[in-house]
């Protein structure tokens, strides 16, 4: 008697009414940090409450409803992720041909207009990383979708390239040529819009 | 000096291309020897290695603390939650 009543009482082991005001701004932020992207980033936080609800009579409480939400999260981040890899195979060829100008076809050496200068900056002065981080927020929006997933996945989420290669379906020579290719861009765009 | 060596003395893109998998990944001893020849002799390649490891640090330390969705989105996502679940 006593154990039904307790059943009828707390049927749900997770309130989806309370969701919003707990747990909308964490998922939004891991989502962001992800995707550098306020509307994709959105709308994978309301996919996340709205598939949640479709899972919540489930949820047995094994794990903590921040961690149950943030794993349905994870499978809409890497969701995204391939999406953008199957799609970004032509705007790899358009970056691969601006790249090239990077160095000398023949010896590899920088090309002259391209020469690293240092930024000339105090990188522990907070203000000013902050405005060369902001910087760098729009060079990552102008990165291929699919450099920007491999860069991504890797800096954010700490994943092996192994793993990243299984996720997008990429070779371990690919990964390597994607992950240069982006530091090359971004680095040429910091320099291009700093001072 | 060998064939290799020579080689990697004035190439930067593969230099730099080194730097990237020493980075995040591993590099063979010889590789390793390459890079280090050609640092020694190219500022522009330890310019770009110290803004490639600072590029790192600011995608990574992204102040994403202060960042909130914005609540007419929240509220519109609560009363889609709400109304959902009278569905069911």
């Amino acid at each position: 008697m006593e154990q039904e009543k307790t059943a009828i009482n707390s049927p749900l082991k997770s309130d989806p009414v309370t969701w919003v005001e707990k747990y909308a701004d964490y998922l939004y932020r891991f989502a962001f940090s992800r995707l550098r992207d306020e509307e994709i980033a959105r709308d994978l936080v309301q996919d996340t409450f709205l598939a949640a609800l479709q899972q919540v009579s489930r949820f047995e409480g094994k794990s903590s409803e921040k961690t149950w939400l943030t794993g349905i999260l994870k499978n809409k981040v890497a969701d995204f992720y391939r999406r953008q890899a199957s799609k970004g195979i032509t705007t790899i060829r358009t970056a691969e041909t601006e790249q090239q100008n990077f160095f000398d076809a023949d010896n590899g050496h920088w090309n002259t207009q391209h020469y690293p200068k240092a930024f000339g900056l105090d990188e522990n002065n907070p203000l000013l990383l902050k405005e060369l981080g902001g910087i760098l927020n729009t060079c990552l929006k102008k990165l291929p979708a699919l450099w920007f997933s491999v860069f991504s996945m890797k800096h954010m989420d700490d994943l092996a390239s192994e793993k990243i290669c299984m996720e997008l379906k990429l070779t371990d020579a690919n990964f390597w040529v994607i992950m240069h290719r982006t530091k090359l861009n971004l680095r040429a765009c910091l320099q291009k819009h700093w001072n | 000096m060998t064939g290799a060596l020579k080689k990697i003395i004035y190439n930067c893109k593969q230099a730099t291309f080194l730097i990237e998998k020493r980075t995040l990944g591993k590099i063979t001893a010889a590789e390793a020897l390459q890079l280090q020849v050609h640092l020694a002799g190219c500022s522009m390649c330890r310019t770009y290695q110290k803004q490639s490891m600072l590029i790192i640090r600011l995608f990574t330390g992204f102040p994403s603390d202060k960042i909130r969705l914005d609540d007419a989105f929240k509220v519109k996502l609560q009363q889609r939650i709400e109304k959902e679940m009278n569905k069911n």
